[in-house]
């Protein structure tokens, strides 16, 4: 124990906030919001911590971060331990410090948000993974010695790249399979700039390169090799599908064809992945946001970061529609605040009806109608239902849909014996996460459907402990 | 990186790549595409795969815009940043009987795998190759070789007949030849016009779509289309579809939609070229110290 102050005093010093850019300058840019805490800050954090013996946030946790063990090497100023602790369970900190759902996990248990404000573990957590990493001395993990087996792993999403990395740890050789041209999945073509920045993505893809990952981009399993293939010609022992919930949903209303109208996933892979925001001097083009008035249908983490998107690219107005309340919205409550305040207009209990377009099939202009919530359906929450004669057509010409996404069947179709459920997820067993496929296994959104980062990495490290028993037992 | 092993002029414009990718080459069938992206800065852009032998690939690009520009200054030796593929479902073959498949300008280069494939499964195939002039007219002796008959026409009459290819699909009909199958692949009116052609007579009618896509695997829907009022995505769903239901109108239109920013990429492309051309001239001239770049206007973009 090495925090000085007594109980009374830690709960005393109120939650230190996260300090960021002003909205008025960062709507124009697509530089990180959130600067950070600093060492004084993030030390002032760590002593609000009540060190308590149940450890609520180590329950919290999807992939079990010992948090109060990392949180007292803080309030020691030992950072590079407390790094070093933190990286024991989570191959990926500086990402999970910023976009995971704290307030849903590790900070919604802790005993200080009983009373006000839990300890600001997120912001610790990132606070760390960036000392670290400005320091330029990452000290990767020890490998057990070589097994000799050999796993592949299709996606490198936050799923593919937790469970490589624990993997590469027991000693087993691992070759990461991407479709696209740059390692990350999600976290390169989906999650904004601003949001995390690309260069972290890319160092922490860096550090799991140093333990010995082979990563392979421009390679679609179920096209360029098949899983048969992988297993039976190209000796892999075990492979792990991790691909993702990578088919995007459209509502299926008239006019959905028009120019302008964009999956949340093209609009964020144009703009992320492929650097639109700054063309011409990067060739792929986005639909020129500047004036004009956006509209983002959907409520999820996913919506807020395609607007945030078009503000950046010189949106004059933009909306959000969405069909529930703001309550029943699933993004992270940091984003709902950055969001609003950065000049987003939430159209609540709102649904889109009809597009309209010009002569030459551009959009013009949206009908919505709008919902009340009645009897909970079955996610639990209040169903939205359409009011009669409350449609309203607003002037539009651009809009993106965030309303979720389908499995991929690239790989189910070409893969013998591998069982899918109506909607076309993979059927894995939660805990084991095998298929009923021998030696093939499954994790993250492909399973689940669309998820978090957290909840994916969470599978990563259960597929890598599952697929470690059986490379070490041969039992299926 | 993927190295380009051959590259040669077909016409003017048009050249022809065989690059080196085994693992495509080893699985790609007629009418499947690649993605490529030529460098760090490149767009990602769909082109059909012509050929393959053990371990190239070979793609027939048409110079029209900034990426397909860049990509005709590469020569042997080159390499391109990525080539991601084989994608798309490849070309429904099997023996219709008797086959016609018509390739618009670059078209031909796209219908060529499938003529291959066709004549293998046993059918009688009449190609008709429609080009705007005499110059652009590419792949004729491969595919007579491959076709039991061949036209040739061209806009302006300056090669074989003038006229359009769906005179000679008419003329076909008209002399009371049965046709079994149509595959037409081309600039979208053609096609739209080949549909029409052969509605009327229930002839079995495919079309090669080209719509806009960025990643190819259906994970971002930007090159969906509409078929029997339908949205389907052109990447995993195509590009082959039955010509007599697709949404020709959509399907323009949304080629459209980025016109003025390909407009402004080929202008800043066309500009940094002679910017680097002057550059090299001057530094063969022995200039001792080189001039700064300038760069255009178009360069003024705020980097994060």
């Amino acid at each position: 124990m090495l925090n000085p102050l007594t109980s009374k005093e830690r709960m005393r010093i109120p939650r230190q906030p996260m300090p960021e850019h002003a909205p008025e300058w960062r709507r124009r840019n697509f530089f990180e919001v959130n600067r950070g805490l600093d060492a004084d800050l993030a030390r002032q954090e760590a002593l609000r911590c009540l060190q308590c013996k149940q450890q609520p946030c180590f329950q919290g946790c999807p992939v079990g971060v010992k948090i109060k063990e990392f949180v007292d090497l803080i309030v020691a100023g030992d950072f590079p331990a407390a790094s070093a602790k933190m990286r024991e369970d989570n191959v990926l900190p500086a990402i999970t410090g910023r976009v995971c759902p704290q307030e849903e996990q590790c900070e919604r248990v802790c005993l200080l948000s009983k009373r006000g404000h839990s300890v600001g573990i997120g912001n610790l957590e990132r606070f760390i993974a960036d000392y670290e990493r400005q320091s330029g001395c990452v000290r990767v993990p020890p490998s057990a010695p070589p097994t000799g087996k050999r796993v592949a792993i299709v996606g490198s999403g936050p799923t593919a790249l937790s469970a490589a990395g624990d993997l590469v740890q027991k000693g087993h050789q691992v070759t990461v399979f991407e479709a696209l041209h740059q390692i990350g999945g999600v976290l390169i073509y989906g999650i904004p700039e601003f949001r995390l920045p690309k260069e972290i993505v890319a160092d922490e893809v860096e550090n799991l390169r140093r333990m010995g990952v082979d990563f392979q981009t421009d390679v679609v399993i179920g096209r360029t090799i098949t899983i048969d293939e992988l297993l039976h010609e190209e000796g892999y022992h075990a492979v792990l599908i991790a691909t993702g919930a990578g088919l995007p949903n459209f509502m299926n209303i008239p006019g959905e064809h028009l120019c302008g109208i964009y999956s949340a996933n093209e609009f964020l892979t144009r703009a992320n992945l492929m650097k639109a925001y700054r063309f011409p001097e990067y060739d792929q083009p986005i639909y020129d946001c500047r004036d004009k008035d956006v509209a983002v249908v959907g409520g999820g983490n996913t919506a807020l970061d395609s607007i945030r998107c078009a503000v950046r690219l010189g949106a004059k107005k933009a909306y959000l529609l969405y069909r529930r309340s703001k309550a029943e919205m699933p993004a992270r409550t940091e984003e709902v605040k950055h969001s609003l305040e950065e000049g987003i207009e939430f159209m609540t209990l709102t649904n889109p009806v009809e597009f309209f377009g010009d002569e030459n099939g551009r959009l013009e202009a949206i009908r919505c109608i709008k919902m009340e919530l009645g009897e909970p359906d079955a996610s639990g929450r209040r169903r939205p239902v359409p009011l009669e004669g409350s449609e309203f057509v607003l002037p539009l010409q651009v809009a993106i849909i965030a309303i979720g996404n389908r499995g991929n069947p690239l790989v189910q179709s070409t893969t013998r014996d591998l069982k899918t459920n109506p909607s076309g997820y993979i059927l894995a067993d939660p805990q084991t996460l095998r298929t009923s496929k021998r030696s093939v296994f499954a994790g993250g959104d492909i399973v689940t459907g669309g998820a978090t980062v957290i909840l994916a990495m969470g599978a990563g490290r259960r597929a890598a402990k599952s697929i470690d028993e059986y490379l070490c037992t041969g039992h299926w | 990186m993927f190295r380009i092993v051959d590259a040669k002029y077909l016409a003017p414009d048009i050249k022809l790549f065989r690059i080196e990718a085994p693992r495509i080459a080893r699985k790609r069938l007629a009418g499947q595409f690649v993605i490529v992206r030529i460098n760090e800065t490149g767009e990602r852009i769909p082109l059909t795969i012509a050929d393959s032998d053990q371990t190239t690939i070979t793609l027939i690009v048409q110079a029209v815009g900034k990426t397909t520009k860049l990509m005709n200054t590469l020569e042997q030796g080159s390499v391109i940043a990525d080539v991601v593929g084989p994608l798309g479902k490849p070309s429904e073959v099997r023996n219709y009987g008797t086959a016609v498949v018509i390739g618009g300008g670059l078209g031909a280069a796209i219908a060529y795998p499938t003529v291959k494939a066709l004549k293998q499964a046993g059918n009688y195939v009449i190609s008709i190759l429609g080009a705007r002039t005499k110059e652009l007219v590419i792949l004729e002796s491969e595919m007579r070789a491959l076709s039991d008959e061949l036209s040739i026409t061209t806009d302006d009459g300056s090669y074989a007949g003038k006229g359009l290819v769906t005179d000679r699909l008419r003329a076909l009909i008209q002399a009371g030849r049965r046709l079994d199958f149509v595959l037409g692949v081309g600039p979208v009116p053609m096609m739209r016009a080949i549909a029409e052609v052969t509605r009327p007579h229930g002839i079995k009618t495919m079309v090669s779509l080209n719509p806009i896509m960025v990643d190819g695997t259906g994970m971002c829907g930007g090159c969906r289309v509409l078929v029997n009022g339908r949205s389907q995505f052109a990447c995993v769903d195509g590009p082959e579809f039955d010509a007599h239901q697709v949404d020709f109108s959509v399907l323009t239109a949304r080629n459209a939609m980025y016109r003025e920013a390909e407009r402004v990429a080929l202008q800043h492309f066309l500009h940094q070229t002679e910017q680097d051309v002057k550059e090299e001239s001057m530094i063969a001239g022995a200039v001792l110290s080189t001039p700064k770049r300038a760069g255009c206007a178009c360069h003024s973009t705020g980097k994060p």
